[in-house]
């Protein structure tokens, strides 16, 4: 963006090059305004507080589906694992909450005794509140860093970054490709999921870590101003996480990783380290996990393993390819589209419907329909949601899938098919 | 003359089978070599060895001036060092432009982080137009690679091969679904590329390999059978019993 | 009236009948004689106080002993009012006793209940009594009654029984009997012998054995208690010397060690002291210290040291000083449970039980494992079928494992008999999941090949729909699939390599799938046809193969295979909607492990799973959520040694 000085490239600014972004950016702040002013915290009250909170989630699993995007639409990696990182990013932020909230309640419960508490005492009782749940008494090492806000902020980003590149050395280097990656992701998730499903893992086990929703020492601010404010930082965290998606596909590098994704092997002949680009925008994409989970669990109010199971992370893949992967927006819409719609319907605020005499609750059949019309995007959408658009751009790029593409059908596919 | 890629001693077997067996090969560093040798003779097992895809059981593979073994390397640091190749069928990357192809191939620093704060100079335009030009695509380049036709992915491999800018060339049936005058433009374009580089050419068609005109070596179950002029070749016993018939 | 007639009568009758047992019946007959002398402790009939009268009785050698042990133990022991003589008496109605004399047994007629006390012998005292009879049981004709007198000894063993057990051995006809009363015989020996010699000869005699009744007659003789002493007293017989801070002695067990024996003062503990400071707060400081400065237990401990000092608490020793005491004392194990040298020869035998039974456990731990990767085999074999030969990977297999065994559960609702619905739930689980697995190679995956990616996302969809699918139809709740009777119960090898019937069943149909899936492979056209498709689908296409069929074909099989396993996975777990969940990721990690397209690296790969996760289950007993978690982090390193897996194909085969 500094090569102003350069008289040839005649480069018009990142606005007008991707005016899709344009659109999304002040969709997302009408969106942000429009709430703002309906919500319960500035008075008018037509948007209840959990209705904020909802919103505000959506907007972080809107964030994490980019990173889902980045990694599986630009890339080409089926990642098994980013709700993984996401859950990461909450327990981590989690921790802190915790720790600080029951602090406050002990340090106040002990201050009522004749003698003021010794730290050993104020940590026993902390420890002793929340670890009760699983009879244990005592802080496991990895709780070392909860008490300082610092440090479990940069845990929200570096444990889900560590974990991501050494698990993403260990499986690029020895070139797992493909489905194999996916599964090996997947194990990876329940992995991480029974170890902390353990009562000792030192996570409070399926209890998970709970009343996140109250901010230390902000008991006096009601959850209404407390639900705007975070929705703010989501809302926030997206418009930034897409700018800097938008700054990683766009330009070289997204070629490269688009010719990862499409032809590996020739890449590499290219002169190009492809496991360390792939190391790269795998441990990014999951550093930007981490960050939304660390804005949604605070507005879930309770983060547990069951999170972080491997189902979860296929659901990111499945709003990611039903809103159109290999675009940003795309992502955006179809994570904010099913969730939402999953939230209406297992909420059990839709309607029952009545056919031929049988009831049908949604709770029960709209994960039946959800599965289906998943097989159905995929079959007869590949390009999702995010497909519509092009309808209305009229902007047609050549079929990758299904045309024809020349007399021998065109080098990739020929190489998919021997696959 | 010193070699600028020397094979000594490799082998390598799969599942028992010796593809390359005890294989011995030199290349100078401005020299066109032509490769030929029935079907399993080891000539894509060759190519995969030098280029880093297939490691070695045995045997050594030095490069350039200062004597590195390939065979520790990566196809990446491979391809960096100045390896290019040239595959059977064309495979360019379809989702892309033209340019974009071209400006994935050109000869720049690979790191990821060199490539993020990547931004074109005038330099590196030009030198595109230039190749587009070349290779008859100049028209063509805000076109997606995936809407051209055989031939033109063809050239533009050849173009992206150019960008690249290696020392040497290896490239697999290179006349391969062309027409005659396409043939004689690639073998031109060749003989052009041996002048300041070394390039290997992988070919069954005796009559364009008689048109590189150029020293041949013939590969026969994974090892060199004969090597020398093309007359030299073609008279030779040994290689009429096995590959030219009769 | 009536209500002043009837104890009237009653009276006279009771003194009439009082009369005439007196007599009939011999009271100078020896077992009178010696329950009068006992008497009072046998009415009293108190737990703690009447072994001497029931020893006294059994050791009496009285013809008569044992029916009156038989007559007291079944509460039919009757004594007259005011220590009168015992009788044993059956109940005619509620007022109303048929008496018969214990000395030889004559009937003595009959008589109201009124002029006796029943003897009333508490379950406690009636296991001691029984406990006692056994000697007499054990010379029984019966032999019926001697095995049960043998399973009483075995339940309850008592140092009196050796005795009676050593007679009785003599005497004993029945092989079987003889046996199983000689080895009970050596394992009294082992605990009750009053010669030591005798009990090591015993001891040592048991070497190698795996018995359980062996280890735990064994165990309690290594028995040992800690003691601590300035210095180790002369002759003491030291079992194993201790430090604290052991893992069998820590410091603070240690120095309350030394407080038990009275070297060291008692440790005032940390509640005690703080509730001590604040008893002790006058003028807002505690022993010369502010009270805000107590948030600090150095301060603290300073407090309390200055209290301590005024002679107003008790002291509290140190840090220090406690650490000084425990190094000043030695401490050490000695045997409680026996003689030492008993005890030394009984540590050296279960020492080498101990080597003998990790054996044993080894051979059951790998047959625990041969169960396990028969499963895993049996449920990731469909699945390495389809990827192997169509590069497919069906998220949907779990569920039509879960499938197979809703099947096999719908079938057995239909078919009560749990033989015969087992014989057709195995075909109609394979027909159902066959058929499901057609349908979604027709609709879905035939659309979708060369996108491995897609494919595994589209049966993905299918695989969330079935499982809310059968959760509709089923319940969440866990249905059974109950096995037929005959596979109830183990194979015993020993008291410790067993086997369930179930889990060798499982066995035999991993292996008699594994022949039938090689004969299919290699004798028929269709598996010709197959492995062309695998190797060379571009190939096997245009030598006339269609490889459409043949996709279709596999991708049934694979899915049949499933359906099942699920039966087999069925009939050990219970059957729910989310149990394919369980077994897909295992299927998955046996299929990476073991490589792509070769029925053999299935095999392999689903030993391995199977093996390394028992392995792990047992170094880590606790916890098989940990032993999944530590499987699947080797899995992912295990990848980097073998990407493509254990039987991995190699060449231009592995490379298109």
């Amino acid at each position: 963006m500094t090569d102003a000085a350069a008289p040839a490239p005649r480069r018009r600014p990142l606005a007008l090059r991707h005016p899709s972004a344009v659109v999304f950016l002040a969709l997302l702040a009408l969106f942000t305004v429009g709430v703002t002013l309906l919500a319960e915290g500035m008075g008018t009250g037509a948007i209840s507080t959990s209705f904020v909170k909802t919103l505000g989630k959506t907007l972080c699993l809107c964030l994490v589906a980019l990173a889902m995007d980045l990694v599986w639409g630009y890339c080409g990696i089926l990642s098994l694992g980013h709700m993984a990182f996401f859950g990461i990013g909450g327990y981590a932020i989690g921790m802190w909450l915790m720790y600080a909230r029951t602090e406050i309640i002990v340090v106040q419960s002990l201050a009522a005794q004749p003698l003021p508490p010794t730290p050993d005492e104020i940590a026993d009782g902390i420890a002793g509140q929340i670890f009760g749940v699983v009879g244990a008494s005592e802080f496991p090492p990895i709780w070392a860093f909860a008490h300082s806000l610092p440090l479990q902020l940069a845990a929200v980003v570096l444990v889900p970054g560590l974990l991501a590149l050494v698990f993403g050395w260990l499986a690029f280097r020895s070139r797992v490709t493909g489905v194999y990656l996916s599964i090996l992701t997947q194990a990876m998730t329940l992995a991480l999921a029974l170890y902390l499903f353990q009562n000792d893992s030192g996570l409070r086990g399926n209890n998970g870590l709970s009343g996140l929703q109250n901010l230390p020492g902000l008991d006096h601010v009601p959850q209404a101003t407390v639900s705007l404010w975070f929705f703010w930082a989501s809302a926030a965290a997206l418009a930034l996480g897409y700018l800097l998606c938008l700054r990683v596909v766009s330009g070289k590098f997204g070629s490269v990783i688009r010719a990862i994704r499409d032809d590996e092997a020739r890449v590499r002949f290219l002169g190009y380290p492809v496991e360390t680009y792939k190391l790269v925008v795998f441990t990014l994409t999951a550093v930007i996990a981490g960050i939304a989970g660390a804005l949604y669990y605070p507005q879930a109010g309770i983060v547990n393993p069951a999170e972080i199971a491997p189902i979860a992370s296929i659901y990111l893949a499945v709003w990611v390819a039903i809103g159109g992967r290999g675009r940003l927006y795309g992502a955006v819409i179809g994570a904010a589209a099913v969730s939402l719609l999953s939230t209406w319907f297992t909420g059990g605020q839709a309607p029952d419907l009545h056919l031929f005499g049988v009831t049908l609750r949604w709770v029960d059949w709209w994960t039946v329909l959800l599965g289906l019309s998943f097989v159905a995007v995929t079959l007869l959408a590949p390009k999702g949601l995010g497909g519509l658009v092009d309808l209305i751009a009229a902007r047609r790029p050549p079929e990758r899938h299904g045309a024809d593409l020349g007399p021998d059908q065109g080098a990739l596919r020929e190489r998919e098919a021997d696959r | 003359m010193s070699a600028l890629l020397e094979v000594s001693g490799v082998s390598v077997s799969f599942d028992g089978f010796r593809a390359i067996d005890n294989l011995t090969f030199a290349i100078g560093a401005a020299e066109l070599r032509a490769v030929i040798g029935p079907n399993g003779a080891g000539k894509t097992t060759f190519m995969d060895i030098v280029t880093g895809k297939t490691r070695p059981d045995r045997g050594r593979v030095v490069w350039g001036e200062t004597s590195r073994d390939l065979t520790a390397l990566s196809e990446s640091r491979i391809a960096q060092l100045g390896i290019g190749r040239k595959f059977q069928r064309p495979t360019v990357f379809e989702d892309q432009s033209v340019a974009d192809n071209l400006m994935l191939a050109l000869k720049k620093d690979r790191g990821p982080l060199a490539v993020l704060a990547f931004r074109p100079s005038a330099a590196d335009r030009a030198r595109i137009a230039d190749l587009a030009d070349e290779i008859g695509l100049a028209g063509a380049l805000d076109r997606k690679a995936g809407e051209l036709s055989h031939g033109q992915k063809q050239w533009l491999e050849i173009g992206m091969l150019l960008a690249q800018d290696p020392r040497l060339l290896l490239v697999d049936e290179p006349a391969a679904g062309m027409t005659p005058a396409e043939r004689a433009h690639t073998a031109d374009l060749l003989i052009e590329a041996a002048r300041t580089r070394a390039v290997v050419v992988v070919e069954h068609d005796m009559e364009f390999v008689r048109r590189l005109g150029c020293r041949v070596t013939v590969l026969h179950e994974g090892s060199v059978l004969a090597e020398g002029s093309i007359d030299r070749v073609t008279s030779d016993a040994r290689v009429i019993e096995v590959y030219l018939g009769r | 009236m009536l209500r002043l007639i009837g104890p009237l009568c009653a009276l006279a009758l009771a003194l009439a009948a009082t009369v005439q047992t007196a007599a009939a019946q011999d009271a100078d007959a020896p077992i009178q004689r010696l329950l009068q002398e006992h008497g009072a402790a046998i009415e009293k009939s108190a737990r703690r106080s009447i072994g001497p009268a029931i020893d006294a009785l059994a050791e009496s050698g009285l013809a008569d002993a044992r029916a009156a042990l038989e007559a007291w133990r079944s509460k039919e022991m009757w004594r007259a009012a005011d220590g009168g003589l015992f009788v044993r008496a059956e109940e005619v109605d509620r007022d109303t006793l048929r008496l018969f004399d214990l000395a030889g047994g004559a009937a003595l007629g009959e008589a109201p209940d009124d002029g006796f006390v029943q003897i009333k012998p508490n379950s406690g005292i009636r296991g001691m009594i029984a406990a006692a009879l056994v000697r007499f049981q054990l010379t029984d004709p019966e032999a019926a009654v001697r095995a049960t007198a043998l399973d009483a000894i075995e339940r309850d063993p008592e140092a009196a029984h050796l005795t009676a057990l050593r007679t009785a051995l003599a005497v004993e006809s029945d092989p079987a009997l003889a046996m199983r009363a000689g080895r009970l015989e050596r394992l009294l020996t082992v605990r009750f012998a009053a010669d030591p010699a005798e009990r090591i000869a015993a001891i040592e005699g048991f070497a190698g054995d795996l018995g359980v009744d062996l280890r735990a007659a064994l165990t309690p003789l290594t028995a040992t208690a800690q003691e601590a002493a300035a210095a180790l007293p002369a002759g003491a017989d030291v079992a194993r010397r201790l430090t604290p801070g052991d893992r069998d002695l820590s410091a603070a067990d240690a120095y309350g060690l030394l407080v038990a024996r009275g070297l060291a003062p008692a440790p005032v503990p940390a509640e005690a002291r703080r509730t001590a400071l604040i008893d002790h707060i006058a003028d807002g400081a505690v022993g010369g210290v502010r009270l805000a400065a107590l948030s600090d237990q150095g301060a603290r401990d300073l407090a309390y040291a200055a209290l301590a000092a005024e002679g107003r608490v008790p002291p509290a020793p140190t840090e220090a000083e406690i650490a000084a005491r425990l190094a000043a004392h030695v401490f050490w194990e000695r045997f409680t449970g026996a003689p030492p040298e008993v005890a030394r020869a009984a540590l050296a035998v279960l020492d080498g039980i101990e080597a003998k039974l990790a054996v044993n456990r080894a051979a059951d731990l790998a047959l625990d494992a041969v169960s396990l990767a028969s499963i895993y085999f049996l449920a990731a074999i469909g699945l390495a079928i389809t990827f192997g030969v169509m590069g497919v990977i069906n998220m949907a297999h779990g569920e039509f494992i879960m499938m197979g065994a809703y099947t096999g559960f719908v079938v057995q609702q239909a078919v009560p008999d749990y033989t015969l619905s087992l014989v057709l739930a195995i075909p109609a689980a394979f027909a159902v999941t066959f058929l499901a697995g057609v349908a979604l190679e027709r609709l879905v995956i035939r659309w979708l090949y060369r996108r491995p990616l897609e494919t595994l996302l589209a049966t993905f969809g299918v695989s969330i729909a079935l499982q809310q699918l059968a959760k509709n139809i089923f319940g969440t709740q866990a249905r059974p699939l109950t096995a037929p009777g005959w596979l109830d119960g183990a194979l015993v090898v020993n008291d410790v390599v067993a086997i369930s019937y179930i889990r060798i069943a499982i066995f035999v149909l991993a292996a008699v799938f594994l022949a039938l899936f090689l004969a299919v492979m290699t004798r028929t056209r269709l598996g010709l046809e197959v492995r062309a498709v695998t190797q060379n689908p571009r190939m096997a296409a245009s030598m006339g193969i269609d490889p459409d069929r043949i996709n279709m074909l596999t991708f049934g099989l694979g899915s049949g295979i499933a359906g099942i396993a699920g039966v087999a996975i069925g009939l050990y777990a219970k059957v729910t909607s989310e149990m394919g969940a369980d077994y897909i990721v295992q299927s998955f990690m046996t299929v990476v492990v073991g490589g792509v397209g070769s029925i053999w690296g299935t095999l392999l790969g689903a030993s391995l799973v199977g093996g390394l996760q028992k392995v792990i289950e047992v170094l880590n007993p606790s916890n098989t959520l940990a032993a999944q978690t530590y499987m699947i982090l080797f899995v992912i390193l295990f990848i980097q040694v073998r990407p493509r897996g254990l039987i991995a194909l190699k060449g231009r085969a592995a490379e298109a």
